[in-house]
């Protein structure tokens, strides 16, 4: 079984900060890490291959220095890493990194084999769009699933894989058939940590490394910033409020009662409202 | 990008896509009306679809154009039921997929029927909830046409060229950004339960379906639901729609702390939640998570203690009706949207603040209050 996992390297955006007179972002010294959700998605393929064999290929898109993050993998136990990489691809939306993902999959699959799962993480915590896998399900023409939280069985003769989505109102149980794109909600299973002699490995290994060409990309007006139907128009710090809160101040004495007043001064509806809920109606 | 491409470098674009010219091709220009997907899930229709038709109505009605409901489901009374209330909720008319294949979500059978009505009613403007179903067919059909799709979108709006400005929260939430689809059409957006308002129902007649037939047979779709398991604990599920939310954040210190959060919440009859270091610490559960990476939230009142206002906190309880903050210091961001604000210790005021209200709504003393 050949399984692809699409990883992206992200800034550690809880550390990002934001300057607070220019709100232009302050990048500089934010670490990166690989998308955590990404994370579940390189051990699922994990497990999956130490039981029905095969390999696992990880693909990433991103700056040179995305390397870091296929070594970390590799010492995981993957296979074989690849990194796109290109200056075509700077400004790339979802339309557009799922063209030069999807391209670049194909290429995986003409030159290492065809691949039975392809794995993407739920979504990215510095994009939040959650729409790279499903775009690059498509492109593929993979069926689709989603918000996996578990792999039940995958079946390599009958090319079956049963899974548990989760929505809003409950858990799915799914039966689809291989090749399949599968993007990984936070897994039931622990992560590994490699060890030691792995992150030496790993540091020495090879990194299958494709410029757009390379990965057989043919039409540049689909890559980056002219490949992207959306427009960045404006980018900016959300306003304070015009009018500013009321505030009671207070060291020691603590006004429990003030503080209700001035919430129903404000609601009077609400006393009403919390009667009810309190009494619970 | 440090190392040599092999491919000529492309050239510089002159101040990027902000740069991009409107430049609608012809094909697109028949595109007209406002969509909004309602969502439901064996017959219960998600709430997002209601505040999007509220939302999809204003665009509509800036655009002059008519508001369309789109129901894919089983054939039957639920769906009709849900054809209905779309009008309660102000569609001028409605697109209805009914076919057997359609009783559980699958992308497959719902990507098709979607695309298919857009080629051919062709509509320029699409919005879907950004829950599980609605990111999971909306990126599907945006790449199958080729479209723009802005993600979670906070706040949509038309300018001045009638394009749509989708505003949504950019590097991991700390800045805002207006993303257009000027080029391509539908614009298509997500937006996420409680950003919107939900609209005033108004018991109207149903007015204009058009059906359309999905075109597939059973055999055509190769996912197949095995099982279905409610979700349990459907009380969790509550703190999107709660009327009183009470959470609490890292001020609080410690996990035992935190509940003073749940005695507050309990004696008010309210949902708590939490900020999300405590999900990340373990000490809460991460479905009582509010903000960007958990729920938005648009209660009545909100009563934030420990909790500094993070913009990724921000952006998903401004819709609140009145924000009280409880923060030991005075410059705490979150008293920059804060209706009322209290520069006290949290783990001092709140079991104050839970003895006081249970005296004040105490049925005895509202008695006696009244008279
Ligand atoms: C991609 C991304 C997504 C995110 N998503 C979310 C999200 O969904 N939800 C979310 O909440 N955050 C989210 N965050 C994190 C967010 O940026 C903040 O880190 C987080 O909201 C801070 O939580 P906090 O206010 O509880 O903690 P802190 O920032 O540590 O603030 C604690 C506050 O408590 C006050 N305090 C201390 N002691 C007391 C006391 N005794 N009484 C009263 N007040 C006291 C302090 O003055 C301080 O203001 C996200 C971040 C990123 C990068």
């Amino acid at each position: 079984m050949h399984i692809v996992v699409c990883i992206k390297q992200v800034p550690d955006s809880a550390q990002i900060r934001v300057h607070p007179v220019t709100n232009t972002i302050m990048r500089q010294g934010v670490p990166t890490i690989i998308n955590p959700y990404d994370l579940f998605a390189v051990e699922e393929a994990l497990r999956l291959r130490d039981t029905h064999g095969g390999e696992v290929t990880v693909l990433t898109m991103g700056p040179p220095s995305a390397e870091d993050s296929l070594r970390r993998v590799l010492s995981f136990g993957v296979d074989r890493a690849v990194l796109l990489t290109d200056r075509f691809f700077a400004g790339s939306d979802t339309l557009a990194t799922t063209y030069a993902l999807a391209t670049a999959i194909k290429k995986i699959g003409e030159t290492f084999g065809a691949p039975d799962i392809v794995f993407t993480g739920k979504q990215t915590i510095d994009g939040d769009t959650a729409q790279v896998g499903p775009g690059i399900a498509k492109r593929l023409d993979l069926r689709q699933l989603t918000y996996i939280s578990k792999i039940d069985s995958v079946d390599t003769d009958a090319k079956e894989i049963v899974v548990e989505r989760r929505s809003e109102a409950g858990v799915q149980v799914l039966k689809s058939q291989l090749p399949v794109l599968v993007a990984m909600l936070e897994g039931t299973n622990d992560l590994r940590r490699g060890t030691l002699e792995e992150a030496i490995a790993a540091a020495r290994a090879e990194v299958v490394r494709w410029s757009a060409a390379d990965a057989g990309i043919e039409d540049m007006q689909k890559c980056g910033l002219r490949g992207s139907p959306t427009i960045v128009k404006k980018v900016f710090a959300p306003s304070a409020r015009s009018e500013k809160a009321a505030f009671i101040e207070t060291e020691d004495q603590v006004p429990a009662e003030a503080l209700i007043d001035e919430i129903f001064k404000r609601q009077p509806a609400l006393e009403d409202d919390l009667a009810a809920l309190a009494s619970g109606y | 990008m440090a190392d040599a491409p092999k491919t000529p470098p492309a050239k510089p674009q002159a101040g990027g896509r902000a740069a991009s010219k409107k430049e609608l091709p012809d094909h697109f220009k028949p595109y007209k009306h406002v969509w909004v997907f309602v969502e439901q899930e064996r017959g219960q229709v998600h709430p997002v679809s209601w505040e999007l038709l509220g939302e999809g109505r204003k665009l509509a009605d800036k655009l002059d154009v008519d508001l369309a409901a789109v129901v894919l489901g089983p054939e039957g009374a639920e769906t009709q039921h849900v054809v209905a209330e779309a009008f309660n909720y102000g569609a001028d008319l409605a697109y209805l997929v009914a076919d057997p294949l359609l009783r559980d979500y699958r992308n497959e059978p719902y990507t098709k029927a979607m695309t298919d009505l857009v080629n051919t009613y062709q509509p320029e403007i699409l919005l879907l909830g950004a829950t599980t179903l609605g990111r999971d067919l909306a990126g599907s059909v945006a790449t199958t046409l080729k479209t723009g799709l802005t993600a979670d979108s906070t706040e949509l709006d038309v300018d001045d060229d009638k394009s749509l400005a989708a505003t949504r929260p950019t590097f991991g939430g700390s800045l805002l950004c207006t993303i257009y689809t000027l080029n391509y059409r539908p614009q298509m957006a997500t937006v996420r339960p409680r950003v919107m308002p939900m609209p005033e129902r108004v018991e109207r007649p149903v007015g204009k379906v058009i059906t359309h037939p999905l075109g597939l047979v059973e055999g055509d779709i190769v996912t197949k639901v095995l099982d279905f398991l409610p979700a349990r604990d459907s009380a969790t599920s509550n703190l999107a729609y709660a009327d009183v939310v009470v959470a609490g954040g890292m001020g609080l210190g410690s996990p035992e702390n935190f509940q003073l959060v749940k005695q507050l919440a309990t004696t008010l009859g309210a949902e708590y939640g939490c900020s999300r270091p405590l999900v990340q610490k373990g000490w809460v559960p991460s479905d009582r998570q509010i903000g960007q990476t958990g729920k938005t939230i648009r209660p009545k009142l909100y009563i934030a203690a420990g909790i500094s206002g993070a913009i990724q906190h921000r952006v998903e309880v401004e819709g609140s009706d009145l924000i009280v903050a409880i923060n030991t210091d005075k410059n705490a961001p979150i008293f920059d949207f804060a209706h009322v604000g209290l520069v006290a210790d949290a783990i001092k005021l709140l079991p104050a603040l839970t003895e006081a209200f249970r005296r004040r709504l105490s049925p005895h003393n509202r008695d006696k209050l009244a008279s």
